[in-house]
């Protein structure tokens, strides 16, 4: 048994965790789209690395690819973006349709091959999360250093939220993994911190009066 | 062995040890001769590269494309369970693109040079840390007078390694020219001062090189738009540190092949002579 601080701790932690995944995939779905939107793209992209299977995820697309992409997985040293990937290097290509290979590989990926595209690892500390690509600038514009620059910046603001969903959902599998009584309690403080006004209020006294009632 | 002895071998066999005796300057003589002003002409003029063994450390080079040409030797480096090296014979080209791109970019500036291909990439990511390092140390033991690191890492368990090999590879007449991250990230090897520390300029000019007075990057090359040689005999454009990285190695290997007697030191120095902001217009 834990302590009562301890209890009330991850009680509150838990009720941080139960729906802060879908909140930071959220940000990072904003993110996307941002990228796509300030480079003029035809579509963006962010691959989260998973460490277990060694794989590179879809987690967040804005523009083409969005409705069924996400949730694909490719093997982590895969084409550019696993380059990009094991260099930690960002990489900008234009007529990358070219090369026969990548034109397939990403037809059978994502059933569009473009023209060009970015691509910039996602680092947080001195680890790797991901990738941020961004396909499809408008080719009359020709790349410049600012444009690295900002690729830059949103890739260290993805960064950010790819590490909050990856704890989140670290903190999810614990409290479901023979925590069953903190996933309740959990999802209680989820519930009512969702609630409004008054209802939120009664929930509050609610609570109260059960603590109350389950501490004598 | 007495403690004598030891100094003396470390010395390579001379007393005393990491010093000059007093009648020993005849040994620490130098074969080149320096001129009044070292200029492009006198740095490369002419020059091919030939001779120059230029190693590209990276995803592997396609071997006979066009623009690359007929590569000397390819490995593959990967390691086993116990980090300890593998290096075979590499059959499967470029697993990326990018090291092709990359030899082709040293070619075409140093035409006659020896290209050797490493590939540290390709075995999965988990791996990708101890497989640079071994691929490295196998560059350097190789003795090339060039490698050429268009990547680098972000780990920090690996700088003091790394560090080692680059100031190993300095003392060894093995030259690193390695890319500055492309982002404000600490990364590994090209912020030691022992390496050709590479970063981007906008122009087109290929031998337009700039050297930056505000280290850590030490010199700028042509990165942004460049037409590279890609996997299936296509090319393409492509920015990025990465590509001006090996326009610095090929015109490092020009003066390597006119003058191979320079030592890392020199061969910085006639660069720094021989930059556009320098000396480079005359």
């Amino acid at each position: 048994m834990t302590t009562t601080g301890e209890g009330e701790l991850r009680a509150a932690v838990a009720a941080g965790v139960v729906g802060s995944r879908e909140a930071f995939h959220g940000l990072l779905t904003g993110i996307t789209e941002v990228a796509r939107a300030i480079f003029g793209a035809t579509a963006s992209s962010i691959l989260l690395l998973d460490e277990s299977t060694d794989e590179l995820v879809f987690e967040a697309i804005a523009g083409y690819g969005a409705d069924d992409l996400v949730g694909r997985r490719f093997p982590s040293d895969t084409g550019i973006a696993g380059w990009v990937l094991s260099t930690r290097t960002p990489l900008i290509l234009d007529d990358v349709q070219n090369d026969p290979r990548f034109a397939k590989d990403f037809a059978a990926g994502t059933g569009y091959v473009p023209q060009g595209l970015m691509a910039v690892p996602l680092l947080h500390d001195e680890r790797v999360l991901g990738v941020l690509e961004v396909l499809d600038r408008p080719q009359q514009s020709a790349f410049s250093l600012q444009e690295m620059e900002l690729l830059g910046m949103f890739a260290n603001q993805a960064a950010i939220a790819l590490d909050l969903l990856s704890r989140a959902g670290q903190a999810e599998v614990v409290l479901n993994a023979g925590q069953g009584e903190l996933a309740v309690v959990a999802r209680l403080a989820a519930t009512v911190a969702a609630l409004e006004d008054e209802r939120r209020e009664a929930g509050l006294r609610l609570l109260d009066d059960l603590a109350d009632i389950l501490g004598e | 062995m007495t403690d004598d002895l030891v100094v003396h071998e470390a010395r390579g066999g001379a007393l005393p040890a990491w010093s000059l005796a007093k009648d020993a300057e005849g040994d620490i003589r130098l074969s080149d001769e320096w001129p009044e002003r070292v200029t492009r002409e006198w740095a490369w003029g002419g020059a091919t590269g030939k001779d120059v063994n230029v190693c590209i450390l990276d995803s592997g080079v396609e071997d006979g494309h066009p623009l690359v040409g007929k590569l000397e030797g390819a490995v593959a480096v990967s390691v086993d369970k116990d980090d300890n090296p593998i290096v075979e014979a590499d059959t499967a080209g470029d697993a990326c693109g990018h090291g092709t791109a990359c030899a082709g970019i040293v070619r075409s500036i140093a035409p006659e040079c020896n290209l050797y291909s490493v590939r540290v990439l390709g075995a999965g990511f988990t791996g990708s840390g101890p497989v640079l390092l071994a691929g490295l140390r196998y560059a350097v033991e190789q003795g090339y007078d060039l490698i050429n690191m268009s990547l680098s890492t972000t780990k920090k368990q690996f700088a003091t390694i790394l560090h080692d090999i680059a100031d190993n590879a300095y003392f060894r007449r093995s030259m690193l020219v390695a890319a500055a991250h492309n982002m404000p990230v600490e990364s590994y090897p090209w912020k030691f001062s022992s390496v050709i520390s590479v970063g981007s300029h906008e122009q087109d000019d290929p031998m337009a090189f700039f050297y930056n007075p505000n280290p850590p990057v030490e010199f700028f090359g042509r990165g942004v738009g460049v037409e590279v040689a890609w996997p299936g005999g296509a090319k393409i454009k492509a920015s990025g540190n990465s590509f001006a990285t090996p326009h610095i190695a090929g015109i490092t290997a020009l003066i390597l092949s006119k003058h191979p007697e320079l030592i890392p030191f020199q061969l910085k120095s006639v660069l720094f002579l021989t930059a556009s902001n320098v000396g480079g217009s005359a």
